[in-house]
């Protein structure tokens, strides 16, 4: 993979340039994308985000960009990894920032919902250090990356069909860590903010694609 | 399962790292860019920066400017997070959600507002509103007076009369994703934590707990991991000034079965220099 075939997409919803520092430090050279047409000729493409979805979904809306990643899963032109609320917006509707019991619309390119923890017995938002149980091995989460890694949100990706969970969590019962649907993917951790594996499994992104 | 964390937390004043004892007594100790390979080295599992510059000194030059958290500590945090791959807390100073936009800018994960979270609790719904409840830790300071607990604003300087417990519900229902609860009089001391308000403050809330202020060996840290609900230990001195004691708390913590996560796992990649 080209130092220079990689993208950040920046959408108003903070931290990119945690994932930029990462990229940079692995030998990449990351752009950061700011309109669709940016993603011409790129062929890694990161989904980054921190907050709510309803916010997150509504800028990546009017920026054009969910016309934009639908025409990348189709055409599969580039390998694309949503992270945290990224991950999230992979999702066909989250709650969060909705009207109560309504959902705001994602980008709907794995099939699932994003719901709030509903648990009694932990703490919410789960933050800190957990570990994962990778339970579909691809070329971006090997085996060996059953590791701990750095979370911290207070809502979740719901599952439709389990076909599309790579990895689960546990916080009071299981989640899904980590989601994969033929070139996209989606990790609920902050793999820039996980030191070793999560820096290992960025390089395999980046390197491999998904 | 969700690991409890160990957190050095590096008090800065006017740039610099410095050791405190009951929020006094400030002697310096080092450059937070110089002793950041260290932390780095023992692969922290998150690291708290509090600036406690007392206010006059850094606003001489900007008293036409709205920002309130100083110029070089938002220069600090850039460096820092250019060179770190573990959650960056940053706090101090936060006056308004300026303030707040600023350090989240320029590299940081979570804030710390304390004061003026107090004094203005919409201003932790506005924080969470913004950038979500989980990058919003509200800092409570208390001391024990006379088998009594105690809060104070403004660096324990202004006593007030809400109870830390009804702080931390309150800080909760505004927003807040953690509580960062300090002890005025155990900080410094190294004569353990305060058992007894950690417990109390983390049973009134559904929120994580980050305890502060005590440490002076790693039996403090299995203290307060077994016996309060706290979900995170953090220690200033300790990891200042003993050596490698972040590893080795850690292997003690290990060892005494309580779930945190081991020294030195993985290691990082190589970093490529084009």
């Amino acid at each position: 993979m080209s130092v220079s075939g990689v993208g950040i997409i920046d959408y108003g919803m903070g931290n990119l340039q945690s994932v930029a520092n990462a990229c940079d430090y692995l030998g990449y050279r990351p752009v950061i994308l700011k309109r669709p047409q940016d993603l011409a000729g790129l062929r890694r493409v990161i989904l980054p985000g921190v907050g709510a979805f309803a916010q997150g979904a509504g800028n990546l809306k009017s920026a054009g960009w969910f016309d934009a990643l639908k025409k990348l899963s189709v055409e599969k032109s580039a390998s694309l990894l949503g992270i945290c609320l990224g991950m999230q917006l992979l999702a066909d509707e989250g709650e969060e920032g909705a009207a109560p019991g309504g959902f705001v619309e994602g980008l709907g390119l794995i099939p699932g919902q994003v719901k709030r923890f509903q648990r009694t017995h932990v703490r919410v938002p789960h933050i800190g250090w957990n570990n994962i149980r990778v339970l579909k091995p691809n070329a971006v989460l090997t085996a060996d990356l059953s590791d701990d890694y750095y979370f911290v949100h207070s809502y979740h990706y719901v599952w439709a069909v389990q076909d599309y969970v790579s990895a689960t969590c546990d916080h009071g019962g299981a989640f899904a860590a980590a989601i994969h649907r033929d070139g996209i993917m989606g990790v609920q951790f902050h793999p820039e903010k996980s030191q070793g594996p999560g820096l290992k499994l960025l390089k395999n992104f980046l390197e491999r694609g998904c | 399962m969700l690991k409890k964390r160990i957190i050095p937390v590096l008090f800065l004043k006017n740039g610099l790292i410095v050791r405190s004892q009951g929020f006094e007594d400030f002697r310096e100790f080092g450059n937070p860019i110089n002793q950041l390979q260290r932390l780095n080295d023992w692969m922290a599992d998150e690291l708290i920066y509090i600036d406690i510059t007392r206010s006059g000194i850094h606003d001489l030059k900007r008293d036409d400017h709205k920002i309130q958290v100083a110029a070089g500590t938002v220069a600090i945090l850039r460096e820092i997070s250019k060179e770190s791959f573990m959650p960056l807390t940053f706090g101090g100073r936060i006056r308004d959600i300026g303030d707040a936009a600023a350090l989240i800018a320029n590299g940081a994960d979570k804030i710390v507002v304390n004061t003026a979270a107090h004094r203005n609790p919409a201003l932790i719904g506005e924080i969470a509103a913004r950038f979500g409840s989980q990058a919003c830790v509200v800092g409570i300071d208390v001391k024990c007076e006379n088998g009594r607990h105690r809060v104070y604003l403004d660096q324990g300087t202004e006593p007030i009369e809400m109870s830390a417990v009804d702080l931390a519900r309150r800080a909760q229902k505004a927003g807040a994703g953690e509580i960062f609860l300090n002890s005025i009089d155990r900080d410094g001391t190294a004569n353990g934590f305060d058992l007894e308000i950690i417990d109390a403050v983390a049973k009134a809330v559904g929120i994580p707990l980050i305890a502060c202020g005590g440490a002076g060996s790693y039996d403090d840290f299995e203290e307060v991991l077994s016996k309060t609900g706290a979900s995170a230990v953090a220690a200033g001195n300790i990891f200042n000034f003993m050596e490698n004691a972040y590893v080795r708390a850690k292997k003690q913590l290990v060892q005494a079965g309580l779930p945190v996560r081991p020294p030195h796992r993985e290691p990082l990649p190589t970093k490529v220099t084009v």
